[in-house]
């Protein structure tokens, strides 16, 4: 699994009432969820999003409530990855469960821009920055069962794929 | 060698003698909690996932608290995804409209969530219900589904934190500013992924909504969970509540901890949580001048009879500040009609405040009380982050009943010694 796209950056502890404000978690509507991730953030990020952008993130990713709707906001926004140097717990889980692949690596951070490329390979366990001077990270590889998992959308339609 | 009380609880529900940190078991939950939020996802996933019927139908809870009374269109038809569910399921515990509270004063009020339990809810302040003894902790809708289904669901077993409570907590010192203290020194991913277990001599003198105001904002520290060992004071409020049996467990004194906290909560003043961080937290003495708007009292953090009732004192005979406005949610029926009954609405109205049925609303911005662009609140709630109240540009300061009272009546975040002629109802 290998993902490449434009990187998104953002701050740490990025909580999930910034991912998807409140006001709008009275539905679980996808795309509706979608048209209105990061607002709070940054009010446009919603159109410019690309599919296959990835979210470049600080520490405990994810922080606050227990909402699926963030990593729902997120993927249905067209988001291919998140990639932090923390995550809460609950948005860790709830991640991988919604098909939302996301890494942990300590030092990207810092030696990306936002709007660089990037190339994560899920696989080998390797972040790969594009230009003029590419840069390598390791991250943790997401193993076979993860990737089917996220190949199927999420644990549950996974889970009846195997059943 | 010795486990703590989290271990010893997520070990007893995984069928085996013992558990170490870092070890993945699959655990049997008591309960499986979800409300209008997060419940219609986890409905969606059940069914993706082929499930005609839930595990237990005593077992699966079901709360509409958030946008509840019904705000809007889409509101309404998320609560009627649950409701349909209940009623084709049968379950046993549906809340709704004058039986609903807010889920997490209203599963212990109820002796649904009991000492030595395994609790599972997709609401990341599910960790309250370790104020009781049960390891409760959030999960997203997709894990709520999965328990739902089959009434187990994995877990990493936490390392543990001890945090060592002693000392006598001066006056207008609650649970709400131990924790936004502690919260205040370790950040808000200092307890990341762990257990926090509060001991010390201090935690007998603790009241259960001290311990439940305590426990339920340790997901705000980043924790997995939050716990005190039942005790007397447990054993109190659960005897005449409990609608099942229940075991008190207790960490063994050879347990393990990753770390070691002590707290002198002699030493803690009323604690203010400024924007826009649960962990930016200054003593009330440093907080200055800092006009405001609205103030809140309620929420699964304070919205408890002994918060209204701490308001009520201050409230009495006084009125709230020109162009503030007072809301006061009690968190669930029970607490409503006792705060009636012993006349806190009469004190609460007379004083300019409205009252509201029992909802999460306020606290998440959802309604009952929105904020416009620049405004500041002083809530008893447990989240402060931007836009948590409303407008992005809006801004919500944390803090214990008795400091919004006062706020309230003076317009400024302000203590309780800076009324004239304070008294304790």
């Amino acid at each position: 699994m290998k993902l490449s796209g434009k990187v998104w950056k953002f701050g740490d502890h990025v909580n999930t009432d910034l991912i998807i404000p409140a006001r709008y978690i009275n539905s679980s509507d996808p795309d509706f969820l979608a048209a209105h991730c990061m607002e709070d953030a940054d009010p446009d990020f919603a159109k410019k999003v690309r599919p296959g952008d990835i979210i470049v993130a600080g520490d405990n990713f994810g922080c606050g409530s227990s909402r699926e709707h963030a990593p729902i906001a997120l993927k249905a926004a067209g988001i291919a990855a998140v990639v932090a140097r923390s995550f809460a717990r609950i948005f860790y889980r709830s991640a991988f469960n919604t098909g939302l692949p996301i890494f942990e690596a300590s030092t990207l951070y810092e030696a990306v821009r936002e709007g660089d490329e990037i190339e994560v390979d899920a696989e080998r366990g390797l972040i790969v920055t594009r230009g003029r001077d590419p840069q390598r990270f390791a991250i943790e590889p997401i193993p076979p069962f993860m990737r089917e998992l996220i190949a199927a959308g999420g644990l549950m339609a996974y889970l009846k794929r195997r059943s | 060698m010795g486990m703590t009380i989290t271990e010893k609880i997520l070990a007893a529900h995984a069928g085996r003698e013992e558990v170490h940190p870092g070890m993945l078991i699959n655990a049997r939950v008591d309960i499986a909690l979800g409300h209008d939020v997060t419940a219609p996802i986890a409905i969606e996933e059940f069914r993706k996932a082929g499930g005609r019927k839930v595990f237990d139908r005593r077992k699966v809870v079901l709360v509409a608290d958030h946008f509840t009374p019904n705000k809007d269109i889409k509101s309404a038809q998320q609560v009627k995804i649950m409701r349909d569910f209940a009623r084709e399921h049968r379950l046993d515990h549906y809340y709704e409209g004058g039986k609903a509270g807010i889920c997490h004063v209203l599963l212990p009020e109820q002796g649904i969530a009991l000492p030595g339990d395994l609790i599972v809810g997709a609401d990341s302040h599910t960790c309250t219900y370790g104020a009781l003894g049960a390891f409760a902790t959030g999960v997203g809708s997709t894990d709520l589904a999965a328990a739902m289904l089959t009434g187990e669901l994995w877990f990493r077993t936490p390392e543990s934190m001890k945090i060592v409570l002693t000392g006598k907590p001066p006056k207008w010192v609650s649970g709400k500013d131990i924790i936004l203290y502690i919260i205040g020194r370790i950040g808000v991913d200092g307890a990341a992924y762990r257990a926090m277990e509060f001991t010390g001599a201090a935690v007998a003198e603790l009241s259960m909504a001290d311990r439940l105001a305590m426990a339920n904002m340790v997901v705000e520290a980043g924790a997995k969970n939050g716990i005190f060992a039942p005790d007397a004071v447990t054993e109190d409020y659960v005897k005449y509540r409990a609608e099942r049996d229940y075991l008190g467990w207790a960490s063994d004194p050879d347990a393990r901890y990753a770390s070691v906290l002590e707290i002198d909560v002699s030493e803690i003043e009323p604690q203010v949580a400024f924007p826009h961080l649960p962990s930016n937290v200054k003593g009330l003495s440093k907080v200055g001048s800092i006009k405001i708007d609205q103030v809140f009292i309620g929420s699964c953090t304070n919205g408890r009879l002994e918060d209204l009732r701490l308001a009520a004192g201050l409230l009495r005979g006084r009125e709230v500040a020109p162009f503030v406005r007072l809301i006061v949610i009690p968190a669930t029926p029970e607490i409503y009609r006792t705060a009636m009954a012993e006349g806190l609405f009469d004190i609460f109205l007379d004083a300019g405040a409205v009252i509201s049925p029992p909802t999460c609303g306020a606290c998440l911005g959802g309604h009952m009380g929105v904020l416009a662009d620049g405004e500041r609140a002083v809530a008893t709630t447990n989240r402060n982050f931007v836009g948590r109240m409303g407008h992005p540009g809006s801004e919500v300061y944390l803090a214990n009943p008795a400091v919004a009272a006062a706020s309230a009546i003076l317009g400024r975040i302000a203590g309780p010694d800076e009324l004239k002629g304070v008294h304790k109802l």
